[in-house]
Formats: structure tokens, C-alpha cells, sequence
């Protein structure tokens, strides 16, 4: 026993600091091929910038405080229209999952209107919100509603009946029997939720800011088209790379805190 | 692992029997005098679901703190009998009566699955047997008791996922165990484990029904287990309790002896007769 724990030591020191390392690899390697192929003149600047520019345009952007407004204004809406859509879409969920009445009412009306792609609404938000924030966060809350609203739902269904009659024979009230057994049962499937959730919230965002805004990352890309500011335009588009990274990396963290009972998040 | 737990337990019983020889002997000679148990009364017990006739008639009287078995063919309804007698299932007609006094804590049933939760640590899946009494002051106290009957009080702050099926199945024990019920019901409890695991799950279960005195009803497919186990076995077969035979070998009995195998050669001859006269 005490050999195989010496031995295990180590390595569970060992791994997950390699982990960490090892997926940056690719990206580095993507970025070294990059720089080099416009530094040689093989790709011509006007098409892609080297990303030497591209951290320069980054930087000035930076000292003049427009990219940092600018991700703020974009992070700001991603983070409340996900918030307010992502609550109705919970609730919805819980709803439609514990109550038959609820989900009689509910259930084909909400899979109605998640068959018209919310993009498609487009043109009628601006008509009714103009280019104002309203207009993003309605577009933002309706397309991060779905998938935490259907992953909820599907989490509560698939609670394993065995476990629920256990909970009524041990005499859980209705809220015990929530907060004990459902609720965590159905967690694991609120996370996928979550996560597929927070990549339709950059992309409609991206989107609608795209079409219209004034401010936001959407907007600065938009606006450095139009001036051929060709350098700004891929930092708009890695800066997405590396926010949808971040929030996909929040959503593990989280994951693995209150998951940490399930098999697949042990670290042994 | 398996060996661990095999070689180890048989250690830890010889320990405690030599330590509280003098308690335990007397604990078993007053015992039929403050048996915890509840006696059961069955009359004219029917349950059907929808045009299918589970149970047709069964009367049956379990005396308090009797070990009863309930063995047969698959599909002959000892698992409806136990649901019934559990109170999982309505009754379609007659009665089961327990005493009057008996509380929702006094009827506990364990199942072939260990139905864990598996977001909750072992001390706490125990605590969760406690039912109403789950809040009181003493609950970490009784859970880790029941925990140490079952002989896993090192495992308290695991995840059940990390434990062997046997071991799941004991701290399913010691959830049943805790709330020191009066009735315990095993639908099958030991039929998913190993050949070893299950002997030992059978020297513990027989432990724990010798210490405490509940009522004991188990359902099971395996009549060697029945034998070995119960004070009387209940054949049922066709809804109908087809026979009642009473086990009087003392006990600890020794497993694989002449006695039980009659017995149980007895009890399969019924059983598969009705195969050879179809």
C-alpha cells in the first residue's frame, strides 16, 4: 500500500503542471509559424499582419484606453444578457421539469420559438430597441436561454427514479428531496448547459455588435474594416479567442467545484 | 480488496467476540424478551397491476423479531409482497398490519442497488436514514455508530464512488440501520455481489439481525442464502404462498452442512417440479 502511494506522489504533482502546459503548445506553435511566414514575405501584410502588428496595434490601442472601454462595454453585455437569460431559462427549466402542469403549459410554445434562429431576429430588435444596449441584451438573453433551459430540463428528468423513491422512503419533504437529491442529480447537465450556453453568448454578441453598435469589441472590428486597419481587425477576432477561452475555463473551475463528487472530476 | 475485506472481517469478529463475550452473552439470553421487532400480520393480501394478478391471497403471520425468507421463481411477486409490506406499492385488496405504534423510522427497506446518492459523502448517505430525525443534534453521532457496525467507519468522508460494490452495499446497510428500525426489508440486497463478498455480507446481516432484533423479511433468488439465513422460508409461487417451511438448525450455522443442504435440496425439488410438469 505504502509502495503504491510513494509511487503515485509524484506523478500527481507532476501532471497537471505539464497539463497546463501542454495545450498551449499548438496555439504557440500556430503563432511562430504565423510571424514567420509574414516575416519572409510569404503572406503579404495586406492580407494577414504578422502578429508582431498585431500586439502593437494592441498596444497602442491599449494607451489610448479604446480596448479596454471596448472589452469592458462587450463584457458587460455578455455578462447580463447571460445572467437574465440564463435565470429565465433555469427557472423555465426547473419549472417544466418538476411540474407536468408547468411543462404542459410551457413546453411547445418554448420549442417553438427556439426553432426560429434567434440571429434571424435581427432586424426586428432593431426596430423595436434601435441600436441601443436593450437591443444586445435581449438578442444575448433569448440565445443563452435555450440551451440552459432544455440541459435543466433534461438534467430533472433523467434524475434516477431509484434515488427519488429512496428519498421518500427515508421521508424527505418535497424541498429536501429538491435540494438533496434532484437538484445535485441534475447538475452535471446544467453545466453542459452552461457551457454551451456561454458560446452562443459570445457569438450572438459578436454578431449584433457587428451589425449594430456603437461600442464594444463588434463595433471596433467593424470600424477598423472600414479604415483598413487590417492589424485591428485579427486582434478583434483573437480577443474573442481568448475571452471564450476564459469564460469556457470559468465554467470548468466551477464544474469541478461542485462536481467534485462525480467520478470523472476525482483526482486521484 | 476483496481478500482485504474477507480475511479481516472474520479477525474483527473473533476480536469483539473475545473482548464482550461476557455483554454479548447476555444480551442474547434476555433477547427474546426486549426484541425490538414488530410482528406482521398479512390477510387476504391481492395486488394487481391492471389486468395482471401479482398476489392472489396471501396470509401470512410473521412473529416479532422472526428472520423470515421469501424465495421463487422470477415474476412470482416476492418483490410486490416486500413493496407492499415496505409501503412503496398500494394495496389492491385485504391488509398488512404492523402495531399501532410503529413509525415511518421503523420500517426500512434495502434494495439489489445500494441507491447512494453519489454527491453525498458516506457519513452523510448514512446521516440521510435517519429521516425525520435527520436535523437532531445527534445525527453525526448514530450515522457514524451505524457506520461502525457495518465495519466501514474509515470510509466516512469518501464518495461513494470510490467504493467496492460491497462496500456500497454496506453503507446502505448502515443507512437502514441507523434510524434502529423495527421492520427491515432486503429486496435482494446481496444479488449483485461476488460469491465472497456476498458470505460475508450474509455473516453481517445475520450480525446485525442477532444484535438488534428487527423483524427481518428477505427476498431472495438464492436458496442455499434463505437457508442459511432465515428462521422459516416462504415459497411463493403463483401469488400464492405455495409452502412454509421452518428452519429450526441452531445457530451459527455452519455453512455447506448436511442439515442445510436437505433443506435446501428440499426447497429446489419444489420449486423446479412445477418446470418438469409443464
Amino acid at each position: 500500500m505504502s509502495l503504491i502511494d510513494s509511487a503515485s506522489l509524484p506523478r500527481s504533482f507532476r501532471l497537471p503542471r505539464v497539463d497546463g502546459l501542454i495545450q498551449w503548445i499548438v496555439p504557440l506553435l500556430i503563432i511562430a509559424v504565423w510571424q514567420l511566414a509574414c516575416a519572409t514575405g510569404f503572406v503579404p501584410t495586406r492580407v494577414l499582419p504578422a502578429p508582431s502588428d498585431v500586439v502593437l496595434a494592441g498596444w497602442k490601442l491599449l494607451l489610448s484606453g479604446e480596448l479596454v472601454r471596448n472589452i469592458w462595454v462587450s463584457f458587460w453585455r455578455a455578462s447580463i444578457g447571460f445572467l437574465i437569460g440564463g435565470s429565465i431559462g433555469f427557472v423555465f427549466g426547473l419549472a417544466n421539469g418538476l411540474s407536468q402542469l408547468s411543462s404542459r403549459l410551457t413546453d411547445t410554445t418554448l420549442q417553438m420559438v427556439r426553432n426560429v434562429p434567434h440571429l434571424a431576429l435581427i432586424p426586428l430588435v432593431i426596430l423595436w430597441f434601435g441600436i441601443d444596449e436593450s437591443a444586445k441584451l435581449f438578442l444575448v438573453a433569448l440565445g443563452v436561454f435555450f440551451p440552459i433551459y432544455l440541459n435543466t430540463l433534461h438534467g430533472i428528468r433523467s434524475v434516477d427514479p431509484q434515488l427519488i423513491e429512496m428519498g421518500r422512503i427515508y421521508g424527505m419533504t418535497d424541498g429536501e428531496l429538491f435540494r438533496r437529491v434532484i437538484f445535485p442529480g441534475a447538475l452535471p447537465s446544467i453545466f453542459v448547459g452552461i457551457r454551451f450556453a456561454l458560446g452562443i453568448m459570445w457569438l450572438t454578441l459578436i454578431v449584433a455588435e457587428t451589425i449594430a453598435a456603437s461600442s464594444g469589441l463588434g463595433y471596433m472590428a467593424m470600424q477598423a474594416r472600414e479604415f483598413m486597419l487590417i492589424d485591428v481587425v485579427v486582434l478583434s477576432i483573437l480577443i474573442y479567442a481568448l475571452l471564450g477561452k476564459l469564460a469556457d475555463s470559468a465554467s470548468r473551475v466551477l464544474e469541478r467545484l461542485t462536481l467534485s463528487w462525480h467520478p470523472a472530476f476525482q483526482k486521484r | 480488496m476483496q481478500t482485504a475485506v474477507r480475511t479481516m472481517l472474520p479477525q474483527a469478529e473473533l476480536a469483539s467476540r473475545a473482548h464482550f463475550a461476557p455483554q454479548a452473552r447476555i444480551v442474547r439470553e434476555i433477547q427474546p424478551a426486549i426484541s425490538r421487532g414488530l410482528p406482521l400480520n398479512i390477510r387476504g393480501l391481492r395486488k394487481s397491476f391492471g389486468d395482471n394478478e401479482v398476489l392472489r391471497g396471501i396470509d401470512l403471520h410473521i412473529p416479532a423479531g422472526q428472520f423470515v425468507a421469501i424465495v421463487g421463481k422470477s415474476g412470482c411477486g416476492k418483490s410486490t409482497l416486500l413493496r407492499l409490506i415496505a409501503g412503496l406499492e398500494q394495496i389492491t385488496a385485504g391488509n398488512i398490519s404492523l402495531s399501532e405504534e410503529a413509525r415511518p423510522e421503523d420500517v426500512r427497506v434495502m434494495f439489489q442497488e445500494p441507491r447512494l446518492l453519489p454527491w453525498a459523502r458516506v457519513l452523510e448517505n448514512v446521516e440521510v436514514g435517519l429521516g425525520r430525525e435527520r436535523a437532531s443534534a445527534d445525527a453525526h453521532g448514530r450515522a457514524e455508530k451505524a457506520l461502525g457496525e457495518v465495519g466501514l467507519a474509515d470510509k466516512r468522508n469518501q464518495w461513494p464512488s470510490v467504493l467496492s460494490g460491497g462496500q456500497k452495499q454496506r453503507v446502505a446497510l448502515a443507512r437502514a440501520l441507523v434510524s434502529s428500525p423495527r421492520v427491515l426489508a432486503f429486496d435482494e440486497p446481496l444479488g449483485a455481489l461476488d460469491a465472497l463478498t456476498r458470505i460475508s455480507m450474509q455473516r453481517l446481516l445475520e450480525r446485525v439481525w442477532r444484535d438488534q432484533g428487527f423483524t427481518a423479511i428477505l427476498v431472495t433468488h438464492d436458496v442455499s442464502e434463505a437457508v442459511a439465513l432465515a428462521d422459516r422460508v416462504l415459497v411463493i409461487e403463483d401469488g400464492r404462498i405455495a409452502q412454509d417451511v421452518t428452519i429450526s438448525v441452531p445457530r451459527p450455522r455452519e455453512r455447506g452442512s448436511v442439515e442445510l443442504a436437505s433443506l435446501e435440496g428440499s426447497i429446489l425439488r419444489h420449486l423446479l417440479s412445477g418446470d418438469e410438469r409443464s
